[in-house]
């Protein structure tokens, strides 16, 4: 209740509210497809990535959205180099190519001397939200929400099936670099909420989360966008209430809604699964 | 007149050349089996022809024209092994999907889409299923679905990857009649096949291929026991069951 209260009165609350929610809904809808697609580390690559680019930009006096952006796509095309043209097999090339860029961005950090922003990019700061970020992250959240409406089909079918999309025509290259572009955005922009270090949790766990409970890949991309939303709430609540860091809070947050459908999901859940075999087995064993 | 050309087609993967040189042309409106033992190449003659994997050389010309002009034309069911059976996706769906390449950019499926998918599915005869996730199939009926979204494509040309392997007779029974329909249509299908014992009831021409084209035309002229045993590098067990058949 009275975080309610201190909403209506704090300006700064309310940016951090808009922007998490915002960051939930679009971690939720990038992420459904980076699970489907099963480019997990991918993701997790692109968020170390962005480092090097944020330290660019703090020594340049620049926006740190510019070349955060700017090193998670050079690193998603040098991953795709590496992989395409060695026998090293994609997650090895992701193992290469994200420890590469994240040691030189902490280099590069420590040389700038900032180290109290070294501690807010790795693992966020809700609470210090700017309105230019806020707006930064609305933008993304319309460029990421409109791109996966316009492409939606193009997203579905390269997902499932890429050897029939690339069969008929479809570009399926393109889509996979469009999809790398729109992860590293929709990293950049959470980098303020959750920190680079566990963006992959608001990518990957709320996906996972939905990916239990249907059936659908529709109804999937809208769980997800709830779940990571729902979670983003809560990290920016404990975050103000108790004074903790808020990347920890939301990894942790998606955590716990991951493992209640992980148990109690009607279709896949363990617990559920494990009771009705045991029905079965006592239909079996039942003298009759 | 030949429709189907291809000319000098190589393929390699690390500097290792896994077929190399491989010509053969064919009329449209034919049933074809791409047949060849193990680690032949079949699978990969066939991504080659259709440009899915790089190639070192040759080209596949249809209708007069490069294949990449035409893909709208195409159709490709993959192996089952290569697919995701996890997808959240139920069974009309992945039909719908068929009608994707004719709608283009930015148009939807409409409802005349969604009927149109859903009469390819009773073809198969799978329209109960509709709404079951795919991973609830067994391995024929997830054929038979895949099937029905080739058929939702309108494609004049058909390409399956091992549709037989590890299916159910009831299955393969459905889709050879449907293969044969679409033959009977005047469109054309290749399968990649690997059951000799069906093949002279299934196909009208073969290519067999062992890496490099043993020998390309009719079922009558190329499954005969001599162009078999130099596919099959004259082992024994081949040359039995083929010779018990012709």
């Amino acid at each position: 209740m009275e975080f309610i209260q201190d909403m209506m009165n704090y300006e700064f609350l309310q940016k951090a509210l808009i922007t998490s929610i915002v960051v939930g809904i679009i971690c939720g809808v990038i992420g459904s497809f980076i699970v489907l697609r099963g480019m997990a580390l991918m993701g997790d690559a692109v968020s170390h990535a962005v480092l090097p680019g944020v330290a660019i930009s703090y020594m340049l006096g620049i926006n740190y959205f510019y070349g955060a952006v700017l090193t998670g796509i050079l690193s998603a095309i040098g991953i795709g180099i590496i992989s395409q043209n060695s026998r090293v097999k994609n997650d090895s090339s992701i193992g290469i190519v994200f420890s590469a860029a994240f040691a030189f961005g902490i280099i590069l950090i420590t040389l700038a001397q900032s180290a109290t922003d070294l501690t807010q990019i790795l693992f966020g700061n809700v609470l210090s939200v700017r309105s230019s970020d806020m707006w930064l992250t609305i933008i993304v959240g319309v460029v990421v929400l409109l791109s996966v409406l316009l492409f939606y089909k193009e997203f579905l079918v390269s997902s499932f099936d890429e050897t029939m999309a690339a069969a008929y025509g479809l570009k399926v290259r393109m889509i996979h670099y469009a999809i790398m572009v729109l992860l590293t955005l929709v990293t950049v922009a959470s980098l303020q909420t959750v920190g680079v270090i566990l963006v992959i949790s608001m990518l990957i766990t709320p996906a996972a989360t939905a990916y239990l409970l249907t059936n659908r890949m529709s109804v999937m991309i809208f769980m997800a966008a709830f779940f990571g939303a729902l979670s983003a709430i809560i990290g920016l609540y404990f975050s103000f209430t108790y004074n903790l860091p808020s990347g920890p809070v939301i990894a942790l947050a998606t955590t716990a809604m991951f493992l209640v459908a992980f148990l109690f999901s009607p279709k896949q859940g363990v617990l559920l699964r494990t009771l009705r075999i045991n029905k079965r087995k006592d239909i079996f064993t039942d003298p009759v | 007149m030949q429709q189907i050309n291809v000319k000098k087609l190589s393929v390699s993967y690390y500097g290792k050349q896994v077929i190399s040189n491989v010509s053969f042309s064919f009329e449209s409106g034919k049933l074809i089996g791409i047949i060849g033992p193990n680690g032949a190449g079949k699978s990969t003659m066939m991504k080659a022809m259709l440009g899915l994997i790089p190639r070192d050389s040759g080209e596949v010309m249809i209708e007069d024209q490069p294949l990449q002009t035409i893909q709208k034309k195409i159709a490709y069911v993959p192996q089952r092994s290569n697919i995701d059976w996890d997808f959240p996706i139920i069974v009309k769906d992945t039909v719908l999907l068929g009608t994707f390449p004719k709608l283009g950019l930015f148009r939807r499926p409409k409802k005349h889409d969604r009927n149109w998918a859903m009469e390819c599915l009773k073809k198969v005869g799978m329209e109960k299923y509709a709404k079951n996730q795919i991973g609830e199939l067994s391995g024929g009926q997830q054929q038979r679905v895949f099937l029905a979204r080739a058929l939702a494509q309108k494609a004049e040309y058909f390409f399956l990857d091992e549709p037989f392997v590890g299916i159910d007779v009831a299955s393969e029974e459905v889709i050879i009649r449907i293969l044969k329909d679409l033959r009977n249509e005047g469109k054309t299908v290749f399968v990649v096949h690997h059951d000799l014992s069906k093949v002279k009831s299934y196909f009208d021409d073969l290519v067999l291929i062992n890496k490099e084209i043993i020998s390309s035309g009719p079922v009558e002229y190329v499954f005969k026991p001599k162009l078999m045993q130099k596919a099959y590098n004259y082992s024994l067990n081949m040359m039995e069951s083929v010779g018990g058949e012709v």
